[in-house]
């Protein structure tokens, strides 16, 4: 029998009880110490004056802030209608890849120059070629738009990456997975279809997550070849009022959605982690 | 004519030659039971039966055609037989009916609603009825290796291949297992088992093989192997095995 005292609690549970509260009482104090010391030591630093008025303007903020969020519905759409592209496009790379039919042969080749390809050129360089490039050799409308080619820049690259997450997942999944499946007299690609990729795409969610993250953060690139995002607004605001605080603007937006995005992705990690183990 | 027969198989990894020359025959109806030590070459064997994996000489038949032709599409003939694994391989994200369905579903276009009636049926018979539902993870490792029998049997198997089926159990769960074997035996299954079960392989075979370094160096009726062996590498394995 364990000896219970008149809470109900056992000697273990008081014991620990105490350990907790004295251990949440050091974390919230040196914390508080810390934050007081970044308040009160800061400002004080030669040249504060400066740097706030210039990043931290709070009038050019009030002003520009709206402005931004409008801005940052146009990166937003260049992002809704380019992930489903990647996907799918992600996907069929990550097939080809895999295929195992001689006559599908040349597929697999140009799946692997393509992922090496634009996973080795800088994400700008690819949008200035395709976004600024294919536009420039004069084509007519609408098919000179800097948003149909800078989204394809986006997408081929992006595409690559995927497409190697997926085949990274596809190879986790069990031989014995497969053995299972064809001994049932499945053919290859039912195989693939219900038993592999259903298990390899959930595997590589929190991962290709983080991708897309990056995606969202990268359409900011397209600002260099025309489209009016938040980036180039926030620029267009500097230049204006000469001041740098629109470019902080811009830097909560990006981080009010990718803060939050990043964290689910590791939560989903770490419950998979969970539950594997 | 046999169900399965086996005429001088050899399979090689590299150069480890895993099946030497075996030579088998399985009638229709019978249970045989493949003993051996760990590496003999029981699982490959049953991998090669299934064409999960291919040999490389000598030739493989069911019911007098040869399975075994070069080129020949693997996938009818592994519709013909059923293999079950040590490991179950159930799918792990879909419930057991879904597992048991998929492949009549996919290979013999038959819908769900139909299926529903005679996959019921099996699951009953192997007192799995409660379970149809469950995830695999949420099914004991006897429970799980019996839906991996229900699943085989779903695509109406001509033979069944169980490779070592009760040696990832506790062994409190292993009389639940061994006991849907004697059932399919009673219902006149060709069945061909690698097994460390030798009371159950004594008790239930019609034939026992034992291998050794992918040789078969004995077969015979269980009695015979069992009680009088005559090599002295079968009467070695033995003595260890009954121990
Ligand atoms: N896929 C493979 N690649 C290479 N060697 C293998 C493979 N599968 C089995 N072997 C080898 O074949 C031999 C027989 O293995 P196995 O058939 O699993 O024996 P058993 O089932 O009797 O324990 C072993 O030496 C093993 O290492
Ligand atoms: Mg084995």
């Amino acid at each position: 029998m364990t000896k219970t005292t008149a809470a109900g609690k056992t000697r273990r549970q008081i014991y620990e009880d105490r350990l907790r509260r004295r251990s949440m009482l050091i974390a919230g104090g040196s914390t508080l110490a810390v934050f007081l010391a970044v308040v009160i030591l800061v400002p004080m630093a030669p040249g504060w004056d400066r740097v706030k008025a210039s990043f931290f303007n709070w009038e050019v903020f009030a002003k520009t802030f709206p402005k931004l969020l409008e801005a940052f519905k146009l990166d937003v759409a260049i992002f809704l209608w380019s992930a489903p592209a990647i996907v799918i496009l992600g996907l069929l790379v990550a097939l080809a890849r895999d295929t195992r039919n001689p006559a599908l042969f040349p597929l697999r080749i140009l799946g692997a120059a393509y992922t090496d390809i634009f996973r080795g050129v800088p994400v700008v360089l690819t949008v200035y070629l395709i976004g600024f490039g294919i536009p420039g050799l004069g084509l007519p409308r609408p098919w000179n738009s800097p948003y149909i080619w800078g989204s394809l820049a986006l997408i081929l690259t992006y595409s690559a990456y995927v497409a190697e997450i997926f085949r990274s997942g596809i190879e986790s999944v069990h031989a014995s997975q497969r053995a299972a499946a064809a001994s049932l007299g499945l053919s290859d690609a039912d195989s693939m279809r219900f038993v592999i990729l259903p298990q390899a795409i959930r595997r590589v969610i929190p991962a290709q997550m983080n991708m897309f993250i990056a995606l969202q953060k990268d359409v900011a690139l397209l600002s260099f070849i025309g489209p009016v995002e938040i980036f180039r607004q926030a620029g267009v605001f500097k230049s204006l009022l000469a001041n740098f605080t629109p470019y902080v603007g811009a830097a909560v937006i990006f981080l009010a959605v990718t803060i939050p995005a990043t964290r689910y992705a590791d939560y989903l990690l770490a419950k998979q982690n969970r539950e594997r183990s | 004519m046999a169900k399965i027969t086996l005429k001088a198989v050899e399979k090689r990894f590299g150069d480890n030659t895993v099946c030497d020359g075996i030579d088998l025959e399985v009638e229709e109806g019978e249970m045989v039971c493949l003993i051996g030590a760990s590496g003999a070459g029981k699982s490959t064997l049953l991998r090669c039966i299934n064409l999960l994996e291919t040999i490389e000489d000598g030739e493989i038949l069911l019911d007098g055609e040869d399975i075994s032709l070069p080129g020949l599409d693997p996938q009818p003939v592994r519709r013909r037989i059923g293999m079950v694994f040590q490991s179950y391989n159930l799918f792990p994200h879909m419930t057991a009916a879904e597992n048991v369905m998929l492949a009549p579903r996919r290979v013999y276009k038959k819908s769900r609603a139909a299926l529903r009636p005679e996959i019921t049926e099996l699951f009953e018979r192997f007192g799995l009825a409660d379970r149809m539902d469950h995830y695999p993870d949420q099914l004991s490792g006897g429970q799980q290796q019996r839906v991996a029998i229900v699943r085989a049997l779903a695509m109406k198997p001509e033979v069944m291949l169980f490779d070592e089926i009760t040696s990832a159990l506790d062994p409190q769960l292993v009389g639940e297992v061994l006991d849907v074997l004697r059932l399919l035996k009673d219902s006149g299954m060709t069945m061909v088992l690698a097994t460390h079960e030798m009371g159950f392989a004594r008790e239930a075979a019609d034939k026992v093989c034992f291998l050794k370094d992918g040789k078969v160096v004995e077969e015979g009726a269980p009695s015979a192997v069992f009680d009088t062996p005559q090599h002295p590498d079968t009467q070695a394995f033995l003595a260890r095995a009954l121990k």
